[in-house]
């Protein structure tokens, strides 16, 4: 009877996990599905009026949303790479070395984490006044690298932890100079968890909302579009352009766990491999 | 290499990314501070600094009642989340076997579609006459003629779905490096599945539980997004006030002054939860823990 009984016990949970989880994924299948909605002024209306494949073959018609897109890519890209850069020599100090000032450092990373995003953005808002600094492109960059750097750090960090050092001191020890050793072992072995930070930067800036909302001037980007617009009449090509969206980040996120794979796999047959980077 | 260039090593990599957050996260926190007690208005050439506290009492007076509000959807919305995380997270750490992988992007698939999105995409499940209204109708959870939209129930879901992520993940992460072999040996022990659950599990993933509570009610208070989509005017948070105050009012001092209000109140619910849940450690070092 035991036996039944935990079988029972264990699919029940993962019962309710398969439950949970449509639970999660229900606002994205809505969002999804009414990419197809046929409604009578090519706004959203929340509710179903019949299926179209129009919205989606006119998807990049509504010239005022490709704009906003392209500012959020843009804003992305470049505040990804800085944050990742920054957050990743972070990470490096914090783990690598001994030294004073440790203490304030991790407090100073974790607690724009811990703060709400309203206050960072009202905070930040209230500098730029007090400075006159026009507000714009330039203030959403300098806002989304700050908030990005701290996950930057915790995602590399993550990854310096379990980090064999190990085989850098071979390196050391068959006579390679530091850097050497930094760019051919230390990176390649590090590059995932790097890549991991940046997809997560690149996703928290496209995403934001809130502090973007409060510095952002007359800069649109495409959460501070949607806004915008979600009181008069949203374009049913939001919902498109935010389905591609999501479909392409899916297939990052599986390429990037199908290569951290292949590079375990590699690590664990053929230890004395040359890495391939 | 110098011995005193080796120290230095770490200030240089330290650096650039710690001026950043000087700069732009603990600088503009003074300047903020500094708003707070600044008087005058826009039409009479801006605002001067005056030691203006008039500025924290008219905040306080003016939104007290979207400050209680605040903090008690996002406390009930943090309990359901953790009523809702834990299970999951416990089954997708010890009992998901191959489907692991799967159920792991399931829980962080929304973090891939813009938040105003997805709380949209509530917008569109819980409008009037959708089949999940019908269907609570029908249950009797809502009433025949009443509506979800525009109610307290409407935010609380919102903030609960939109932040549940935070709760999952790092219980999900605390059990997930949990030693399987300690259930067992409790069971050996003769500890029923009850006890073992709370004397072994429960406490080991209890860092988790406080980290997602705090990463789940912090950004709930300061939310205004829920509010001002799901909920009606009845419903409006300190973080709307707040906005509007900053944003449309342009009342920058008192603006400032709400931001200040609100953040003391968090911390000072934070600093109490702390100390009855009786541990700080998710604030240390990665390594220092697995130490």
């Amino acid at each position: 009877m035991s036996g039944a009984w935990r079988w029972l016990r264990r699919n029940a949970l993962l019962l309710y996990a398969g439950v949970a989880v449509l639970y999660m994924l229900l606002p994205i299948i809505v969002v999804g599905l009414f990419s197809f909605d046929e409604t009578s002024n090519g706004k959203l209306d929340y509710r179903w009026s019949g299926f179209t494949l129009d919205y989606w073959r006119n998807a990049f018609a509504d010239e005022s949303v490709n704009e906003a897109m392209r500012t959020s890519i843009e804003l992305a890209a470049l505040a990804t790479v800085v944050a990742t850069i920054l957050g990743t020599l972070m990470a490096l100090a914090l783990v690598r070395h001994k030294f004073r000032g440790r203490g304030i450092s991790n407090l100073l990373i974790i607690l724009p984490m811990a703060t709400p995003e309203i206050v960072i953005g009202a905070s930040l808002l209230s500098m730029f006044l007090i400075y006159g600094i026009t507000l714009g492109f330039t203030t959403l960059f300098i806002a989304h690298v700050m908030f990005s750097i701290s996950f930057v750090v915790v995602v590399v960090r993550s990854r310096l932890i379990g980090f064999d050092r190990s085989i850098e001191e071979a390196a050391a020890d068959l006579g390679a100079p530091p850097l050497t050793t930094f760019r051919t072992i230390t990176m390649p072995l590090l590059a995932p968890g790097i890549v991991a930070a940046a997809l997560l930067a690149f996703a928290l800036s496209i995403d934001d909302f809130v502090i973007s909302n409060f510095n952002s001037g007359t800069t649109e980007t495409f959460p501070l579009y949607i806004f915008g617009v979600s009181l008069r009449g949203i374009p049913v090509q939001v919902n498109v352009l935010a389905t591609m969206l999501f479909v392409v980040a899916v297939v990052c996120i599986g390429l990037v766990l199908w290569q951290q794979r292949q590079a375990e796999r590699m690590a664990a047959v053929r230890p004395e491999a040359e890495p391939a980077l | 290499m110098t011995a005193l260039r080796r120290r230095l090593i770490p200030y240089g990599l330290l650096g650039p990314g710690a001026i950043w957050l000087i700069l732009f996260f603990a600088v503009p926190m003074y300047f903020m501070g500094e708003m707070a007690l600044r008087s005058g208005s826009l039409d009479t050439g801006g605002f001067t600094f005056t030691w203006e506290w008039q500025n924290f009492s008219d905040a306080l007076s003016g939104s007290n009642e979207q400050l209680v509000r605040s903090f008690v959807y996002a406390g009930l919305a943090t309990v359901f989340a953790l009523l809702i995380a834990y299970p999951l997270a416990y089954a997708i750490a010890l009992r998901a076997g191959r489907f692991k992988l799967l159920l792991l992007f399931a829980v962080v698939a929304p973090f891939f579609t813009t938040y105003l999105i997805r709380t949209i995409a509530w917008k569109t499940i819980l409008a009037d006459a959708s089949p999940a209204v019908d269907v609570l109708q029908f249950m009797h959870l809502v009433p025949e003629d009443g509506r979800v939209l525009a109610t307290s129930g409407a935010v609380i879901a919102g903030l609960t779905y939109n932040f549940l992520p935070f709760m999952i993940l790092p219980i999900y992460a605390s059990l997930e490096r949990m030693d399987v072999r300690l259930i067992e040996s409790a069971k050996d022990l003769y500890a029923s599945s009850t006890k073992a659950f709370l004397r072994v599990t429960l406490p080991i993933s209890a860092p988790g539980i406080v980290a997602g509570v705090l990463l789940t009610f912090i950004p709930a208070v300061g939310d205004y997004v829920n509010a001002l989509l799901l909920g009606g005017t009845g419903q409006s948070m300190v973080g709307n006030v707040i906005q509007s105050l900053y944003l449309q009012q342009r009342d920058y001092p008192e603006a400032a002054a709400l931001s200040f209000v609100m953040m003391v109140a968090i911390l000072a619910v934070v600093v109490v939860y702390l100390r009855l849940a009786g541990t700080g450690a998710f604030m240390g070092d990665e390594d220092e823990r697995q130490a």
